[in-house]
């Protein structure tokens, strides 16, 4: 039976596979539509069983009333056609005409007893009285007379004669028992056959009478039976299915109700409650739904409450750390202004005391940063700024390293200023730390910074030709106080928060912050941030990760291959090199938005990027 | 600039800091004097009249901010606030008081006297100038600006931001450098300074604030002086 289902099921799937022309699609279209809608309602489905099993139930139960109904019309009908026909018969036989074989005065009996039998009450009937057929001829000449039939010499069935003269034999000249059989005949009053009952009997010495009773009335009684029962049938089903809508109605409001509670409570609306009436299933479920409400409001205001506490303790402790903070930091500066007239060793010790001191305020309000993530108190300040702009004041310290360094920072911006309501603060902040992170990272190479711009968002990508990341490592890289090489010194004091707080600052925008690298290929840190507060962002205007690099050799994505231009140096890259890009932005779009990108160099959007550069710097 | 004396009023409550900014103050040239609640500001405010006020935002008694306010209706002397706290909202707070700056806890010594110096910093002898934007009149040298024949009283730093914005209306000034020019940041900041202290002048200078005709903002980029 599973079975039996399963390929039913699965011949439908290639069915609906099938590749069709326009209108067998519009069909197809149509029908998944109410599939679906069946589906994913509950009303439609129990209206729609209860309409099919009444039917089913209404038809059966039809069918056998019917049965019965129409025996007992016939039974009825065979009754009043025996009564009738054993009366004629009655009278024929006592008639002392007939006693003698047929002689010329026959024809006359026959003509008269005709006559006699003629129907005269309600029900209508033919009669024909006429001779054993062996005796029809000479003398008598006759075939009979008839009444009510179409025809003076009807023809009745060969089946029926021959009974009727069988029966003639075996009863020995005294005739009796009439013989029937369901015929059609014409009749006077209908030249078209009707069906009836055709009774025959042999009487007297060689004579057979012939009853036949139309079933016309009967037939008319039952087709009007017949209808009524149909129109009653119909109306039934529909009532019944018209009844079951409204029950399932009934029971399924509140449940659809109860769910869009759950939907709006979800999206946050904690004080959505449902109206509790009376004291069924249907009460118990929206007072379960309030106390879960009502639980969960709680919990969550607590959650708020803690949350407070932790921010108001995290700015306590922010003005109790830096007040003395500033008075340690005040006299440190007084002593290191002081160190050439102290002694070499208190001179140094002046020297080192202000250089950690500068790291210990750095880490400080690194730590005060991510806690205020933590408790959720960091707020957007967002306003129009030209992202371009913010690039380039971003990079001073970057700059100033790169300078030391003997490298280059490159800039590729679009000509005209790419506006973008963002927060100037942290979007400086995310920038500073990729700028600062790159040149440091960047093994003396240069470093190219990229500014992308579509309708929705805005990019920022930072590409270095250093070290790169290992598999796995461009998730590690956002973890707090993560090093690369635990081994390997900090050059720049960076604190190990600076990335962990660039992706909360990109994350509080709605926007995403993802790395791409590759060991010995360098790495991309791309920023795409949304250019309204509150957009959503559905793909970047930069691919993260660098064109040209293995997707020929992997035969990875065929869109990859396409725009190569050999900039990266990485075009030399081996066939077996694991390309690693993770996104960290904020769910799965990032992932599918990632699986675009792959295709994206060949887009318009793509070469806009990249042809569309000038550079400012 | 050794010669700029100036009476700087520390209001603090934390003994050692205090006793610590009056070292970097008195060796720079200025007459600290300190007062330690925030209910005793006020009287030594008027008492010792000073030329910069040095403010923490957290005090015993007065709050920081209401400090701030009462010293703001009574003379425009320039404020400096001390904060522990860098949020938006608490800095915008201390701004709308009436701070003309703020210098985020903890800051270095030449931070402090940069930005005491920056506002105690006044041309010495201005050229007798007046300039007009709308039916605004400024007259530089004698400090005052006129509506409609109407005075309006701003503060210094006001003056200074509608001075810097007037003397070429119709040119776009980013927030960073009217940073640079009125509040004398060498290196960008915090823009913030700006927009609140923009809001404040426009309140008293533009006959409706939320439609400004006198101070226009340039979305994107920034702001300048005159319509269109």
């Amino acid at each position: 039976m599973k079975g039996a289902a399963a390929t039913v099921r699965a011949s439908y799937r290639s069915w609906l596979a099938r590749p069709r022309s326009a209108t067998v699609r519009r069909l197809r279209r149509r029908l998944r539509q109410v599939r679906d809608r069946y589906r994913h309602s509950l009303q439609l489905r129990v209206t729609t069983a209860t309409l099919i099993l009444c039917a089913v139930v209404v038809s059966v139960l039809g069918y056998i009333l019917m049965q019965h109904l129409v025996a007992g019309i016939y039974a009825n009908m065979q009754q009043t056609a025996k009564i009738i026909s054993d009366e004629g018969l009655a009278t024929a036989g006592n008639a002392t005409d007939f006693s003698e074989p047929p002689n010329p005065t026959s024809r006359q009996a026959m003509w008269h007893l005709t006559q006699n039998l003629a129907s005269t009450g309600g029900t209508p009937y033919a009669v024909e009285v006429t001779l054993l057929p062996q005796f029809q001829g000479p003398p008598v000449y006759s075939s009979g007379y008839t009444v009510g039939f179409y025809r003076s010499r009807p023809q009745f069935p060969q089946k029926l004669i021959s009974d009727v003269y069988t029966e003639w034999k075996g009863r020995g000249h005294v005739a009796q028992r009439p013989v029937s059989q369901w015929a059609s005949m014409a009749l006077a009053s209908s030249p078209r056959p009707v069906p009836g009952l055709l009774i025959g009997a042999p009487f007297g010495s060689d004579y057979e009478l012939y009853y036949f009773f139309p079933l016309a009335a009967e037939q008319q009684t039952i087709a009007s039976i017949q209808q009524s029962l149909l129109v009653a049938g119909i109306a039934v089903v529909f009532l019944l299915a018209a009844i079951a809508w409204l029950v399932t109605r009934w029971v399924v409001v509140p449940v659809r109700l109860a769910a869009q509670g759950a939907r709006r409570l979800s999206a946050g609306e904690l004080h959505q409650r449902m109206e509790v009436r009376g004291s069924d299933e249907l009460a118990a479920l929206a007072t379960s739904f309030n106390e879960m409400a009502a639980s969960l409001q709680e919990k969550l205001e607590e959650l708020e409450d803690l949350s407070q506490v932790q921010r108001q303790f995290v700015s306590d402790v922010s003005h109790e750390l830096r007040t003395p903070l500033t008075t340690i930091r005040i006299a440190s500066d007084v002593m290191f202004g002081a160190r050439d007239s102290m002694d070499p060793a208190a001179g140094r010790s002046a020297e080192l005391m202000q250089g950690q001191l500068e790291r210990f305020e750095s880490l400080l309000t690194d730590l005060l940063e991510i806690s205020r993530y933590d408790a959720n108190a960091a707020t957007l300040d967002a306003e129009p700024v030209d992202v371009c702009t913010i690039v380039l004041q971003s990079a001073d310290i970057a700059q100033q390293l790169a300078e030391r360094r003997g490298t280059r920072i490159e800039f590729r911006l679009p000509a005209e200023p790419c506006i973008a309501e963002v927060d100037r603060r942290r979007v400086e902040r995310i920038l500073r730390n990729l700028l600062l992170n790159a040149v440091e990272h960047g093994e003396n190479r240069d470093t190219v910074v990229t500014v992308a711009m579509d309708s929705a968002a805005v990019a920022v990508s930072v590409r270095d030709y250093g070290v790169g990341l290992r598999p796995g490592e461009e998730q590690l890289v956002f973890d707090r106080f993560w090093r690369a090489d635990p081994a390997r010194a900090r050059t720049s004091g960076g604190t190990g928060l600076g990335l962990a707080i660039a992706l909360e600052d990109a994350r509080l925008h709605g926007g995403w912050l993802e790395a791409w690298g590759e060991s010995g290929q360098g790495s991309v840190f791309r920023l795409t941030l949304p250019r309204v507060v509150g957009g959503d962002l559905h793909g970047s205007p930069l691919p993260l990760r660098p064109l040209p690099l293995t997707a020929v050799a992997d035969g990875l994505a065929a869109g990859d291959a396409v725009a190569a231009d050999g900039t990266a140096a990485g075009a030399t890259a081996s066939g077996s090199a694991a390309v690693g890009t993770a996104a960290v932005g904020p769910d799965a779009v990032a992932d599918t938005a990632e699986a675009a990108d792959a295709a994206e160099p060949a887009g318009p959007s793509g070469q806009a990027a990249t042809s569309g550069a000038a550079s400012r710097g | 600039m050794r010669d700029m004396k100036g009476r700087v009023l520390v209001v603090d409550d934390d003994a050692a800091l205090a006793e610590m900014l009056g070292i970097v103050l008195r060796g720079e040239g200025f007459e600290p004097t300190f007062v330690a609640d925030g209910d005793r500001a006020m009287d030594a405010f008027r008492d010792t009249k000073p030329d910069l006020v040095l403010l923490d935002l957290m005090l015993p008694g007065m709050d920081g901010i209401d400090v701030c306010r009462q010293i703001r209706a009574e003379s425009g002397v320039p404020i400096v606030m001390l904060t522990a706290k860098s949020d938006t909202v608490d800095v915008v707070l201390g701004l709308e008081s009436g701070a003309d700056d703020y210098i985020v806890k903890p800051f270095q010594s030449k931070v402090l006297i940069a930005r005491v110096r920056a506002r105690l910093r006044r041309t010495d002898d201005p050229a007798p100038e007046t300039l007009t934007i709308g039916d605004v009149t400024i007259d530089v040298a004698g400090h005052s600006v006129q509506r409609a024949g109407e005075p309006l009283n701003l503060t210094p730093l006001e003056f200074d931001l509608l001075v810097a914005l007037a003397r070429k209306p119709r040119q776009v000034f980013t927030r960073e450098v009217l940073l640079e020019q009125v509040w004398g940041y060498r290196h960008a900041a915090d823009t913030r300074l700006v927009n609140v202290h923009v809001q404040r002048l426009r309140a008293k200078i533009e006959k409706d604030p939320e439609r400004p005709e006198i101070v226009v903002t340039v979305r994107g980029v920034g702001y300048k002086a005159g319509p269109g």
